[in-house]
């Protein structure tokens, strides 16, 4: 893999710029690999990167049947956080946090990751309690967290409604300075590039279309471009998991729904942080690029459609010019969707399964892009050992039945 | 937007009147003192999540405040009946598409075995 360096930006220059190696290669399929990632996302491509990295197994492909971080990896509104409020959740989202601030150096590929800040607002008392509560857990759990009033929001984000005016006026909200952004094709592609260079075969436009399982254990898949062996199957494919549960005639305890984004026409910059409210239902970035990035809540309803509804937009909107006026005249440019699975209890799922050898990395929901670099981590180890990973184990799917859920609706972000 | 035929008003209404409340006809367990964890955290937390054909609870929220059943396709999001509580579905997955219902099932598992999670 030849590395990116200012020396190389110079060095290609003389060429101008067109002999850059590509990012990975486009492999055939072998028969045979150690072990198969279902889903060429962030989470199943940082799974397939840290299995070669870190635990020393390197003969893996990844199975996508689209193209690299066409499913949610690359729809989302790349906000990332650690602040949430039960142990087992903050600890495995603050471990993706820390990976994130090194993950750039690590992958020698600027996924642009800026920590300019989250604020999640309080629009009534009950709010700021819990904002109270969470603020309190996070520190104790060694996460960054303020409490801060209205006047310390309007500090922050000038250009926001703080006024009593309001319908639902901010009192205040829950502030992580670590917290930011990153640039979601880049994550994808950041991985593709580090773990091919490690050997993985990244196998685009392969579909998995059934499961080979005999006596109990897994081995190998189907895809439409054949059969393919391994004795060690990771399916990481978000919306999608419910029918590959079903393959293998498992059921899990999710639910797919359409979750929308939408982009404004560019501004110059006006917003250097990212907001997010759960009482109005609204969150808002601006890019790099200079657009307002915003997300929606999901469509009450199951589907499969990678678009979402138009009364969910126009509720996000109002939500959105309710909390800063000044965007009311601003333009929509784009509108999308992607397949979220919701858990019930807000929370993922990495677990093995009654099958041998197979194992489902999935329920991410509305959250799962924060989680992109830890769940590849925690999801490598468990493969490469056989158990799951300490941080990985609490979110078994035994949990659905033992009822030890993770409820962090309260923490998600996103209502479901 | 969809356009739903509340059963019970007997109007075309828009979308908005409604909410969606997930998979229908969820029995509650009969006798839940005697329910397995595994039986009571099936009721409480699995559901079908289909790509294709899906029975799902309603209610008619801003207008007669009822709850009915829909059958919508989870795809196309075509919605091809809407019925009363207590009626059962006319159309289904195998009524619709009863060939390929059993194709991918044979396709999916060599040895079809006794799996649950
Ligand atoms: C609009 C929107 C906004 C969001 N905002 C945020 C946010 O701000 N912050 C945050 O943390 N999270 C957010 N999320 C959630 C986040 O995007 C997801 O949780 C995360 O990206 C999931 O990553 P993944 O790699 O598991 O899934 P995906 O990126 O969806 O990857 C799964 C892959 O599996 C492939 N696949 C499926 N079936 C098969 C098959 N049979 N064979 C082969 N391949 C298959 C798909 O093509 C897909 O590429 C948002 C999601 C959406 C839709
Ligand atoms: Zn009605």
């Amino acid at each position: 893999m030849q590395r990116y360096s200012g020396f190389a930006l110079a060095r290609h220059a003389l060429s101008h710029h067109e002999n850059w190696q590509r990012q990975w290669r486009n492999p055939t399929p072998k028969k045979a690999y150690d072990v198969i990632i279902v889903g060429g996302g962030g989470h199943g491509l940082a799974t397939a990167y840290y299995l070669a990295k870190e635990f020393g197994v390197r003969n893996v492909a990844v199975i996508e049947k689209g193209w690299l971080g066409g499913g949610n990896t690359a729809r989302n509104t790349t906000i990332v956080r650690s602040n949430y409020l039960w142990d087992e959740a903050a600890a495995l989202y603050e471990h993706a946090m820390k990976l994130w601030e090194g993950l750039s150096q690590d992958l020698n590929y600027n996924v642009m990751f800026s920590q300019r800040g989250v604020l999640n607002l309080g629009h009534t008392l009950q709010d700021m309690r819990d904002i109270q509560r969470r603020v309190n857990a996070n520190r104790l759990n060694g996460i960054d967290g303020e409490v801060l009033d209205a006047a310390g929001v309007q500090e922050i984000v000038p250009i926001l409604d703080c006024s009593k005016r309001a319908r639902y006026p901010v009192m205040g909200a829950s502030w992580q300075p670590r917290a930011g952004v990153a640039r979601h094709d880049a994550v994808a592609w950041g991985y593709a590039r580090g773990a091919d260079a490690l050997g993985v075969d990244i196998l685009q436009q392969t579909e998995v279309t059934g499961l080979k399982i005999r006596d109990g254990r897994i081995l190998g898949v189907h895809t439409n471009r054949g059969d393919i062996e391994a004795k060690t199957v990771g399916c990481v494919t978000a919306g999608n998991s419910g029918v590959l549960a079903g393959m293998a005639g498992i059921r899990l305890p999710l639910e797919s729904h359409p979750l929308q984004a939408l982009v404004s026409e560019p501004l110059k910059p006006i917003l250097d942080t990212v907001v997010m409210s759960n009482h109005v239902h609204g969150y808002i970035s601006q890019s790099d690029k200079g657009d307002l990035v915003i997300g929606a809540g999901i469509d009450g309803y199951n589907g499969y459609g990678q678009r979402g509804s138009y009364p969910t937009v126009e509720h996000t909107l109002q939500a959105i010019v309710e909390m800063f006026p000044i965007f009311s005249r601003v333009r929509m440019n784009r509108q999308w969707g992607g397949i979220v699975d919701t858990c019930p209890d807000a929370c993922p799922i990495l677990s093995k399964t009654p099958v041998k050898g197979l194992f489902f990395n999935c329920g991410w929901g509305t959250g799962g892009f924060k989680a992109t670099t830890g769940s590849g981590h925690v999801f490598a180890a468990s493969l490469a050992k056989g158990e799951m990973h300490p941080l990985a184990a609490p979110f078994s799917i035994d949990r659905f039945h033992s009822g030890a859920l993770v409820d962090e609706h309260g923490a998600a972000g996103v209502a479901h | 937007m969809f356009h739903i035929y509340c059963p019970y008003c007997e109007e075309w209404r828009e979308e908005e009147e409604f909410h969606a409340r997930g998979q229908a006809h969820i029995q509650r367990p009969l006798d839940p003192e005697t329910c397995s964890d595994e039986e009571w955290g099936d009721y409480l937390f699995f559901r079908d999540n289909p790509r294709g054909i899906h029975h799902e609870l309603w209610v008619h929220s801003v207008g007669c405040r009822k709850f009915f059943n829909i059958t919508r396709h989870t795809q196309s999001y075509e919605i091809l009946e809407t019925y009363r509580m207590g009626e059962l579905p006319s159309v289904t997955a195998e009524s619709v598409l009863p060939s390929a219902a059993t194709a991918e099932a044979s396709v999916a598992n060599e040895k079809t075995e006794e799996v649950r999670a």
